[in-house]
């Protein structure tokens, strides 16, 4: 499976496709079963890119854990949630507070 | 230290101006990412994992108070309340807004700061020995040499786009704390036999994933002719330098493959061509240059020796602290003290705004308001009394930043890694943070003794994991992190790279495999006195192959 992720521009912060817009977290990401949602995914990100809501526009593998949605490889995964070594820092540091 | 005069500030001022329009361009559609992506990297902004990342040069290391606490300033405003500072002498914050950073940019030219050239193929930030200035070995303070780099490459028109970017590195002592024979040019400061000042030259040098000692071409290049024999350099690197393939640009790879004999016979003939023309230095220049780093006025304080035997005698940290992070200073009732990055535990080199603030302030009041940032990625008090030696550690102690492991296995060079850097294949902080712990009493990391440990996320090597007498490469495989040792690797003036010592280690496994490469040296070494790449060049690879995988042929 594939999600659709870049960091948006005005501020570089990682952003995820959801539900028709970008969320800055990744657990609600839309999933790309296959090809044609691939295809579907991409599309929108290079709208995206083009019309400059977004950057470094990438389909990244994803798998479904406990319900939410989760990147497969670490690199993305960190993205996901922020540096391991500052739990305050990132999209995970609203589970820490 | 160097003040802007009226060109530097016009400059800078009209460069934070240009991209700040820039900036608006792009924040309303005007211009495209591809357009904008080389106008970014050329102010030092960079796309990462979380965030864009700002990387602010600091010329040759120098600070005054008043840019430390701006940088504390733009980490509390700006980010998220910490800085990182790099083994290039710079500092880099994780989290700007791209639409923040025009006013970043404003903030740091009030105080003769910028971000111009730490990115792009371009001549970067020229480094220096962090001690330059106050080392008692030294035969002349390399920075004003260092800041006519400086002005002679910053958009230098013929030298803005070369085959890749260009370091140089210079050091005014025999001792080479800077580095010298890892960068592209490595400048040694010396005399000749007349006591006239010049140069011993060399090229070529480079780590990432082709590491390479720098050769030397010239033993002595007067001072005069710094800019037109660096010129030839840089033409025959502009005009042979590949650029077919970004791996093999560098003029390490030019150096490699032209061979030394050939790379000097052309330079020297470019030289030629060049040496009695314009770029001539003359030598009231270099003197006028030279006046913006006259040490600061250095009064006698003799009552330092007594005061420091009454401390020691009531302070058992500050006696540990003086012996591992104070070093000698030319003037014998001054010390230039190291201030670690490297808390245990800590992330090398980070430090957060408040911490700055202190250390700016600690700076005005004791060390004539002077700063270093050093490539090992701590701050270095230049000028210190040994009178105030005292003051400044409870100061330090106060802020958490007095630990006394300078040139000790905790003192870990260590890039952002996996956890920030978008080329990174693996994390290395967090490796760095659980070796800091593993060693984490200062006795047994004094038994050990002088360990150079460096570890890099990435074959980039910006962590210089191969000049490490314990080098860690992290990388992915497999879908996970694993690490590769290297031992044998230095940076000082007998640069060796290291070599690897066998297959990788998993995470989990790292620092124990850490933990028995020093106990192997432990065993080994011929007396405390023998350093560990003193022992490992006497003895090789073999006993550390031995001790680390044994088991497992034996096993198989």
């Amino acid at each position: 499976m594939k999600i659709l992720t870049a960091n948006r521009l005005t501020d570089g912060i990682a952003v995820w496709y959801a539900d028709g817009g970008w969320a800055e977290t990744v657990d609600h990401a839309d999933l790309a079963h296959d090809k044609a949602a691939e295809d579907r995914l991409e599309a929108i990100g290079a709208k995206a890119y083009a019309d400059n809501e977004v950057v470094d526009v990438n389909l990244i593998d994803a798998d479904v854990v406990n319900g939410a949605v989760e990147p497969v490889r670490l690199r993305e995964k960190i993205r996901a949630a922020g540096p391991t070594i500052r739990n305050d820092l990132g999209k995970q540091a609203a589970h820490a507070a | 230290m160097y003040r802007y005069d009226e060109f530097d500030h016009d400059f800078v001022q009209a460069r934070v101006a240009e991209f700040s329009d820039q900036v608006q361009r792009r924040l309303a559609g005007e211009i495209t990412e591809d357009q904008f992506r080389p106008l970014r990297l050329m102010n030092g902004v960079y796309l990462q994992l979380h965030a864009y990342m700002l990387r602010i040069a600091v010329p040759y290391g120098t600070l005054n108070g008043k840019q430390l606490r701006m940088l504390g300033h733009i980490a509390r405003k700006y980010d998220k309340g910490y800085g990182h500072f790099t083994t290039r002498q710079n500092i880099q914050f994780n989290w700007p807004a791209l639409s923040d950073i025009p006013a970043i940019l404003a903030d740091l030219a009030s105080v003769e700061m910028h971000a111009i050239q730490t990115s792009g193929n371009c001549i970067r930030n020229v480094t220096a020995d962090h001690f330059a200035g106050a080392a008692a070995d030294e035969v002349a303070d390399p920075r004003p040499y260092a800041e006519i780099l400086r002005q002679w490459s910053s958009v230098h028109p013929e030298f803005s786009f070369l085959p890749r970017k260009f370091k140089i590195a210079v050091t005014g002592a025999e001792r080479d704390r800077a580095a010298i024979q890892t960068h592209d040019i490595g400048l040694h400061l010396k005399k000749n036999a007349a006591g006239e000042l010049g140069f011993a030259v060399y090229v070529g040098g480079g780590q990432g994933r082709t590491p390479m000692v720098a050769r030397k071409i010239r033993d002595f290049l007067p001072e005069a002719d710094l800019l037109s024999y660096c010129t030839a350099i840089l033409r025959v690197y502009n005009l042979y330098g590949r650029r077919d393939n970004k791996y093999k640009a560098r003029i390490k790879i030019l150096v490699h493959e032209t061979g030394v004999d050939e790379i000097t016979r052309q330079v020297e003939a470019e030289w030629q061509e060049l040496k009695d023309a314009e770029l001539k230095l003359p030598a009231a220049d270099i003197r006028a240059i030279e006046a913006y780093f006259a040490p600061p006025a250095l009064t006698d304080r003799p009552e330092g020796d007594q005061a420091v035997k009454l401390a020691r005698l009531d302070s058992k940290g500050f006696s540990q602290w003086l012996d591992q992070n104070v070093v000698t200073h030319r003037h014998p009732d001054y010390a230039a003290v190291t201030i670690s990055l490297k808390g245990i535990g800590e992330v090398p080199g980070d430090a957060s705004d408040s911490q700055m603030e202190a250390v700016a302030d600690i700076a005005e009041k004791y060390a004539f308001d002077e700063l270093r940032v050093s490539h090992e990625q701590n701050l270095i008090l230049p000028h210190v009394a040994r009178a105030d030696l005292k003051a400044v550690y409870d100061a330090l102690v106060d802020i958490g930043l007095a630990t006394a492991n300078s040139n000790l296995i905790s003192d870990i060079i260590s890039c952002p890694g996996l956890d920030y850097c978008a080329l990174a294949t693996a994390r290395s902080i967090p490796i760095a943070q659980e070796i800091s712990r593993r060693f984490a009493s200062l006795e047994r990391q004094r038994e050990i003794g002088e360990l150079k440990l460096k570890i890099s996320g990435c074959i980039n090597a910006c962590g210089h994991h191969h000049v490490g007498h314990i080098g860690i490469l992290g990388v992915e495989k497999k879908g996970s992190e694993l690490y590769q040792v290297t031992l044998g690797g230095s940076a000082d003036e007998n640069t060796s790279v290291g070599e690897i010592i066998g297959r990788g280690f998993s995470s989990e496994e790292i620092t124990d495999a850490i933990e028995q490469i020093v106990e192997t040296y432990l065993g080994l070494r011929l007396n405390p006195q023998e350093k560990f790449i003193d022992a490992y060049r006497r003895v090789g690879p073999a006993p550390f192959k031995e001790a680390l995988y044994a088991g497992e042929a034996k096993a198989a």
